[in-house]
């Protein structure tokens, strides 16, 4: 977002406290805040403020500092801040320069050279060169969850010390988003490469000695976070901030009071609607889900498609028109998320909008289940159905399905999990029906969307896997083409079309996105952070105002 | 000769008593389905099924339970309490780490609930059917019914946002640096609301305990005697009565200690405090075994010694007890 949208985002709630006002304020405000508006204009246009320190809360203890071994939005966003990577997004899906100032991928897609910024150090002093850069990949490649982001990567050659060049076995065009923030972190061989094992490194957590724009000065175990900036940052003049707490804090309504005194200066990843209803209200706070883009968190209910009755497509779909998606998202998220009709995020480039949505219609549901031979029983009933969740703020959807899916016959048991590990088991074993679900994108469609529907990737005991064990080949071969197409045009048609076979087929009806929010006082954070990646990407454009 | 004895019988039942608690909640840790691989795959976002495979081989979990069972209780008996699953760190680091934090929050809860706990309960003593006493017992009735995680966030609406005096959490400001006086200072006014929230509950209870103790010995003959020998209103209730209405305060003390513990989970989680409490929660969630074992046995532990320390501080309060045992044995 940039100074003058912010500005705007700003009158804008300023516009919508005064709806609230009596008829007799309403001008007098409206007008004030287009005065402050226009004050705040000339205030912004001025260059950003250097100095300062910026609380930031989040609601979970990282494992450690190194998103290089762990992957996640908790290790991701302080990650993000002592890392670097060779390049960066803005907020419209375009590669930018970082680490590497520029960058020529081959005729063939086979090979991809980027050229690094000269005189960039670690925090300790020490050049990083490209022997680095490809001492980080094979560390990220042999030790991160997520496989598919450097499989193509053959090998990493480092013909002098500024260039680095990835020889692939096949065009990868995912690898851009996979040397983005929050994926492709770049480390020190000097401190990692000591033979220890890098998921259990004592610098994970102590000392880190980073790449990016602030390093860290203290890290407490559910307490804080304390980052200051690195003056030989290889970017001049960045960052803005002198200073970076990050406050971990468990208890959401402790965070939105903190908001609200003025302790905390921003919150990411915030997803209680009441909260963020309530920040709307608060004069100094603005709310905004920008800055999701990349995560590309989506709410949806899987059906296993191996098991009757759910194994038949029409069943899936009667549930599909029988599931009222708006009711969902106005009444149980109160307006907070947005719908989703597709495992592509609405605002990932590759979203394909026009797919069969299943607006609510009861009595076509009915109907496709007379068809397909489940007629209602003495009781009224067709067939019984479980359907799991996995953590408390997915129970409402859930238990939402019972009455709802009665109406069509269909009788449902919510069944309640230990916990996380609990429902990952009992999902991932395929002993369920349906479930309510999250699933990231984690940028690129090859990283978190793939998984959910390859054929091969039915994986028994792996969560987040093609737990739905759904199998069509057409869709396979879509998206092992898309995989590969560094054409982004064709790409995005290929994605459109697998989209559309997906949604037609059903093995999972998508509800809506998460509705993270990212909250911060407005009178005091100058550009917050708004890229794809929001707060796990570098904050050194940020600045604090007075 | 006595006392040693009973001292070290003492100590023998709680060593049988932690042995209980380690092989009871490693049974119950194993009983619902999934694991620390799981947990760690939601921080993840997903895990491939060779890293997760990895994982589970790397903590032993894929042996029997039996084995592993065996093998923790191994290495506990060596005074290794492990390696946590999930943070990848010795377990008594961890909780060496918390424990200050939680120990500072409760001693701190337990004192302060004392003290305020008799003084109430003495002064509605004195005028049993008087405004004191009726406001003492509301406010014990309140006290004891509000969860204490609903009267932590009363009080963060009430001194953290509507008038701010104190912090809504955490432990420390970390946005100013301090040290020494300034830093204990901070601490201590970060510790204000967690310390009221948690000394709640444990105040009602004290109050009317020491109330009815109270009540009960200022009509005994004693005390009659005292005032009739002329002594001072003051000597006769805290040097005369105070002394026997305090042994039921002091049973109680111990025997809730464990149930101070137990609130300090709820109220670490509510103001961020670094204690053992969040790092038990997180554990639980995360099914991190030896962390929570390891927290398990520290806290039995604590509740162990509080348990020694108060028939200890009895004799001191009741010379009594000594001499009843000695005729005993």
């Amino acid at each position: 977002m940039t100074p003058i949208s912010t500005t705007l985002v700003t009158a804008y709630y300023d516009y919508q406290r005064t709806q609230a006002m009596g008829l007799t304020k309403q001008w007098v405000s409206a007008l004030g805040a287009v005065l402050l508006a226009l004050s705040a204009v000339s205030v912004q246009a001025e260059t950003p403020k250097r100095g300062g320190t910026l609380v930031w809360s989040i609601g979970t203890t990282p494992r450690h500092l190194n998103p290089a071994v762990q992957s996640g939005i908790a290790t991701g966003a302080p990650g993000a801040q002592l890392f670097a990577t060779l390049v960066r997004f803005d907020d419209k899906w375009n590669a930018r320069p970082y680490l590497a100032k520029s960058w020529q991928t081959s005729a063939d897609g086979l090979a991809v050279t980027f050229n690094l910024v000269e005189g960039a150090t670690f925090h300790d002093g020490t050049p990083i060169t490209s022997k680095d850069v490809a001492f980080s990949i094979k560390t990220i490649k042999a030790n991160h969850p997520f496989k598919t982001m450097f499989r193509a990567v053959s090998s990493v050659e480092t013909p002098n010390p500024n260039t680095v060049v990835f020889k692939l076995s096949q065009p990868h065009p995912a690898l851009m988003l996979a040397l983005s923030s929050q994926l492709g972190s770049i480390i020190p061989e000097h401190i990692y490469g000591d033979g220890q094992d890098p998921k259990k490194h004592p610098r994970n957590s102590k000392d880190v000695v980073g790449s990016g724009p602030f390093k860290l000065v203290e890290f407490v175990r559910d307490q804080h976070i304390i980052m200051e900036r690195y003056e030989n940052f290889f970017i001049e003049g960045r960052p803005y901030l002198d200073k970076l707490v990050i406050r971990i804090i468990k208890d959401p309504s402790a965070r939105s009071l903190g908001r609200e005194n003025g302790e905390i200066h921003l919150s990411a990843f915030e997803s209680t609607p009441q909260d963020i209803l309530h920040s709307k209200n608060v004069p100094h706070l603005t709310a905004t889900d920008q800055g999701y883009a990349a995560i590309g968190p989506i709410t949806w209910l899987a059906f296993n498609t191996k098991k009757k009755p759910t194994s038949d497509k029409r069943v899936r779909q009667a549930i599909a028109y029988a599931v009222d998606r708006d009711f969902l998202v106005n009444a149980v998220m109160m307006g907070t998320s947005r719908p989703a009709y597709t495992g592509i995020h609405p605002d990932s480039i590759f979203h394909e909008p026009n797919v069969a949505r299943y607006d609510l219609d009861i009595d076509k549901a009915n109907a496709m289940l007379d068809e397909a031979g489940y007629a209602r029983g003495a009781d009224g009933m067709r067939f019984p159905l479980t359907v799991d969740f996995g953590w408390p703020s997915a129970k409402p959807m859930a238990e939402y399905m019972k009455p709802q899916l009665k109406k069509i016959g269909i009788d449902v048991t919510v069944r309640t999990s230990a916990g996380f590990p609990a429902w990952a088991k009992t999902v991932s074993t395929w002993d369920f029906d349906m479930t309510v679900d999250v699933v990231f994108n984690w940028g690129d469609p090859v990283i978190g969307v793939h998984r959910t529907y390859l054929c091969d990737n039915a994986k028994k005991g792996v969560i987040w896997s093609n737990t739905q064990q759904y199998c069509n080949p057409k869709v396979d071969a879509i998206l092992a083409k898309a995989g590969q197409e560094n054409d982004q045009q064709k790409r995005i048609a290929l994605y459109s079309s697998a989209q559309k076979i997906i949604a037609d087929d059903v093995p999972i009806y998508f509800i809506d996105t998460v509705p993270y929010h990212t909250i911060f006082n407005h009178t005091k954070v100058g550009n917050p952070p708004a890229t794809i990646w929001g707060t796990c990407s570098p904050l050194d454009e940020v600045y604090l105002k007075n | 000769m006595q006392f040693l004895v009973i001292t070290l019988r003492r100590c023998g039942l709680g060593l049988g008593l932690l042995l209980a608690v380690l092989v009871l909640n490693f049974l119950l840790m194993h009983l619902a389905p999934g694991d620390v691989a799981d947990s760690i795959a939601q921080d993840a976002g997903g895990l491939d099924a060779e890293v997760m495979a990895q994982i589970r081989k790397d903590y032993g979990l894929d042996l029997p339970l039996w084995e592993q069972m065996l093998k923790y209780f191994y290495s506990v008996a060596q005074l290794d309490l492990g390696y946590s699953f999930y943070y990848n760190q010795p377990v008594t680091t961890l909780i060496l780490e918390k424990l200050p934090a939680t120990l500072l929050l409760i001693i701190s809860a337990q004192v302060v609930s004392i003290l305020v706990g008799v003084v109430l309960g003495v002064i509605a003593a004195r005028k049993p059917n008087g405004v004191a006493s009726h406001f003492v017992t509301i406010l014990s009735l309140v006290g004891y019914a509000a969860p204490v995680f609903w009267t932590g966030i009363m009080l963060i609406i009430l001194f953290a946002s509507m008038i701010p005096l104190f912090p809504i959490g955490n432990m420390v400001d970390v946005s100013v640096e301090r040290t020494g006086f300034a830093y204990m200072v901070d601490v201590l006014h970060h510790l204000v609301l967690p310390m009221l929230t948690l000394s709640s509950i444990f105040i009602a209870l004290y109050s009317r305990l020491a109330r009815a103790s109270m009540l009960d010995v200022l009509g005994s003959d004693y005390v009659r005697t005292a005032r009739a020998k002329g002594l001072s209103e003051f000597q006769v209730v805290f040097k005369h009565a105070l002394r026997n209405a305090l042994l039921p305060v002091v049973t109680t003390a111990g025997l809730v200690f464990s149930g101070i513990v137990s609130g300090a989970v709820l109220v670490e989680t509510v103001f961020s405090w670094p204690g053992l409490g969040t790092l038990a929660v997180q554990a639980i969630v995360a099914r991190d075994t030896p962390t929570i074992l390891g927290i398990l046995f520290f806290s039995s532990l604590v509740v162990v010694v509080a348990n020694l320390l108060t028939d200890m501080l009895y004799r001191i309060i009741d010379p009594r007890i000594k001499t009843a045992e000695t005729s005993e044995i």
